[in-house]
């Protein structure tokens, strides 16, 4: 049967919609049990296609909505039945959760299939190879949980979703949880990245307990069929929960006040930043928005709220990912601002344009990542076989004993060396970046054409954040690839091979072409969202935001080449110890410290909350529990307490009382024995002269006295 | 007729005669002799009211006793051969040893 004709004849797949939980489940349970047992190639092909065929599912659902894309629900469990609470496990699939089943198995399956290569090295660079088996039952997990959440038909198993990609972020971050500062440092990012997140996530709760309260539901068809009535009568309701959503939202996809943890999540290995810190997981926030489109139509305020915020959030993180020296910090901070982007875009109601550039993002931002995985594998490689040179003079083993493979001041000139890796990776910025005819330039232009009219000021906040978002990856492939190598492994750096390369085409191949799905005039994925999402207004193409885009983009590339290409390059003939190691350092001064420090904002957490929350913590611990209650109220009163009761029950009552009765008595009938005994002589006629007076008394007594 | 206060009297009489031979004597078989005695002197005084009151009750109570002592001398006697076969004697002043 020829694929067309599947289309045309429109068979229904909808019932094959757990096997995207399944697949990944079953690929997870084989490499959990046999995993000890096998090779690691065989390792990375069963988690890699078990992620492959979630894709290929996923791939029949969505041919199952071409005609019509009117979905289904499938219901296979009861889960929680009480009273009048029925909570089932049941898929929904429709097209937007179809969209982000796509997404998360295809970007998914290609990170997949490039961590065979890459946590080949990693492991035995980080010297633990036995944690190779451990990776791909982490990343398969991940796709469950990741898999569960877009595909729930209820905001509960949403929940167990949301928390399961929780887990699964916490556990990877931490991976090499032995490595770090102080050998706690990855730990200690895993901690705060789920501490964080369940800040957000009860913000999470409190909302499904509102909804709950006021809907008496979870599903969503029933809370969104209710929610206008519900508003019409009491909009106090729908504002709470959606801003609780939102704090919830904050959490996950890292907006402000709680994005610290994301970039301290780049402690994780490279293909985890990618597909969980960069292409998936932080977009289920946005995801969140969207699927809950018909309660925040309802609230105008709260709307108009989350753009500013995810405005603010674009433009505050891309400040600060200009300068920054960590290639993936950069990333992972251009990461918050895009995603600053998508919250302020579905906060604004332009839900087709945040999950438009939600996909686009994780198509550009995986390549990202995963190319400056490669690069970083590539400086790995080149320092080990360089440390086991023997020909190098001490100068130069100083230089390689303080190598970070991260640090971009130590980088450039490469691309020469690593030529795909190169080609891939500047797609990857450009898309970023949003030049023309890349997938970024569609999605961010949609976002902002959308922005332009309902909310000026997020409007401008994104421009800006647009600009700078060029300059700092301008700045970065600038950094890391053009000019002089600035070290020696830079200079000796080789390219990965071919399973992490291929990858990284396929990605690079959908950062040019992601755009189509949603060219202007044909508006394909809006029409595909509309029956999700209700009826959307399609902004038409705006010519001047899009020249004004691309005019700013391109200013800003030509002022990072100028920067950090002819700046940088006389820089480097500066004497070491007078040379600035960035070229903006001069002209910014006390600002770029202020953004390489990252506004202190995790210094001034610290101040603000942490360490009043540790001087509480310990006060409580050493003085009100150690001291108080320990030392006073346990020693004190209850043992002292204690043992004078029960030295009052010993002594007083026990020995006193109870002994002393039973003792005066005993002596008592001795005593009154020894008397009276005297009276039992053992005649019988002594006996029987008692009875006889006794008779006569009794006698006497009747007769007398009756 | 003879008047009731001469058999009442004489009732009295034997009973006070044999509580004195129980207080008295030390013999066992003189003790038991006087228990008789003072058994018979109920019995009288039975058979004087149950004579005076021209009802029966009295009669049968009397028959009763003297059912009653028959089986009372039988264990007695019996009590009294084996004690004068540990002590061999039957002083009851020998058999002292339950005194405190």
């Amino acid at each position: 049967m020829l694929l067309s004709e599947v289309v045309s004849s429109g068979p229904q797949f909808f019932y094959l919609v757990p096997l995207v939980v399944v697949f990944p489940l079953i690929g997870l349970l084989v490499n959990l049990v046999f995993g000890g047992r096998m090779s690691e190639k065989a390792i990375g092909i069963v988690g890699s296609v078990a992620v492959g065929l979630s894709f290929l599912v996923s791939v029949l659902l969505a041919f199952s909505l071409i005609d019509p894309h009117q979905g289904e629900t499938v219901t296979i469990l009861p889960w929680i039945t009480i009273a009048d609470l029925n909570i089932n496990w049941s898929f929904n699939v429709d097209t937007l959760s179809v969209t982000m089943m796509l997404v998360v198995s295809g970007v998914g399956a290609l990170i997949h299939i490039y961590s065979i290569g890459y946590m080949h090295d990693d492991v035995r660079f980080q010297g633990d190879p036995s944690r190779y088996q451990r990776f791909f039952v982490f990343m398969n997990l991940f796709i469950v949980m990741m898999m569960i959440l877009v595909s729930a038909d209820n905001y509960m198993m949403l929940f167990v979703g949301w928390e399961g990609v929780g887990l699964c972020s916490y556990l990877l971050i931490g991976f090499w949880y032995d490595k770090g500062k102080d050998g706690i440092g990855n730990a200690v990012a895993g901690r705060k990245a789920f501490i964080t997140n369940r800040i957000g996530d009860f913000g999470f709760i409190l909302a499904a307990f509102i909804m709950f309260w006021v809907f008496g539901t979870f599903e969503f068809n029933a809370v969104f069929e209710q929610a206008p009535e519900v508003a019409a009568v009491f909009p106090a309701a729908i504002a709470a929960i959606t801003l609780l959503m939102v704090v919830g939202v904050t959490g996950k996809s890292a907006q402000i006040p709680l994005f610290v943890w994301l970039p301290d999540a780049m402690a994780g290995p490279t293909p985890v930043s990618a597909l969980i810190h960069a292409a998936t997981m932080v977009t289920a926030g946005v995801y969140l928005i969207v699927r809950s489109a018909p309660l925040f139509s309802l609230v105008p305020d709260v709307q108009y709220f989350v753009a500013i915020l995810g405005a603010a959030t674009a433009f505050f993180a891309a400040t600060i990912a200009v300068a920054q020296f960590d290639i993936k910090k950069v990333l992972a901070y251009s990461t918050i601002s895009q995603l600053g982007f998508m919250v302020s875009a579905a906060g604004m109601g332009a839900f087709v344009a945040a999950e438009f550039h939600l996909v686009t993002h994780a198509f550009f931002k995986a390549l990202l990542f995963l190319s400056a995985g490669s690069t970083i594998l590539g400086l790995e490689h080149a320092h080990h076989h360089l440390e086991h040179d023997a020909h190098l003079d001490e100068k130069a083993k100083e230089e390689l004993h303080n190598f970070d493979p991260q640090d971009m001041r130590i980088m450039g000139g490469m691309n020469k060396r690593m030529k795909i890796t190169f080609w891939v990776f500047l797609i990857g910025a450009l898309a970023l970046a949003g030049i023309p005819p890349m997938a970024g330039f569609w999605s961010k232009d949609e976002i902002l054409a959308d922005l332009a009219q309902p909310n000026p000021i997020a409007f401008w906040l994104l421009i800006a954040a647009a600009f700078l978002t060029a300059f700092y990856m301008g700045r970065q492939v600038l950094m890391v690839w053009f000019g002089k190598s600035r070290s020696l492994p830079a200079g000796a750096a080789h390219e990965s091979p071919a399973v992490i390369t291929v990858p990284l085409i396929l990605l690079a191949a959908l950062s040019v072409l992601g755009g189509i799905i949603n060219l202007p005039t044909l508006h394909t994925f809006t029409h595909w969202l509309e029956e999700s999402l209700g009826h959307m207004h399609a902004v038409e193409f705006a010519f001047w935001i899009a020249a004004l885009t691309t005019i700013s983009s391109i200013t800003a590339i030509l002022l990072a080449w100028y920067l950090y290409y002819r700046r940088y390059q006389k820089l480097q003939e500066l004497p070491a110890a007078d040379r600035p190691d960035d070229p903006l350092r001069p002209v910014l001064g006390p600002v770029f410290t202020l953004l390489e420090n990252k506004y202190w904002v995790d210094e001034i957490y610290w101040t603000v909350f942490l360490n009043p929350f540790v001087s509480l913590a310990h006060f409580l611990a050493d003085t009100v529990d150690w001291r108080f209650w320990h030392d006073w109220f346990h020693d004190k009163v209850i043992t002292a307490g204690y043992n004078a009761l029960s030295g009052l029950l010993a002594v007083q009552i026990d020995l006193g009382i109870i002994d002393g009765a039973a003792n005066k008595i005993a002596e008592w009938v001795t005593t009154a024995a020894a008397k009276w005994r005297r009276i039992e002589t053992g005649y019988v006629r002594n006996y029987a002269l008692s009875i006889f007076v006794g008779v006569v008394l009794i006698l006497g007594f009747l007769v007398l006295w009756r | 007729m003879v008047p009731i206060q001469y058999l009442l009297g004489l009732s009295a009489v034997l009973f006070t005669i044999g509580a004195m031979g129980v207080l008295i004597r030390r013999n066992a078989i003189i003790i038991f002799m006087s228990i008789e005695l003072m058994l018979n002197a109920g019995n009288l005084a039975f058979i004087t009211y149950a004579r005076s009151h021209q009802s029966m009750d009295g009669q049968i109570f009397v028959f009763f006793v003297m059912a009653v002592a028959a089986a009372e001398v039988a264990v007695g006697l019996g009590l009294i051969v084996a004690i004068f076969r540990s002590k061999k004697s039957i002083d009851v002043d020998q058999m002292n040893v339950l005194g405190g």
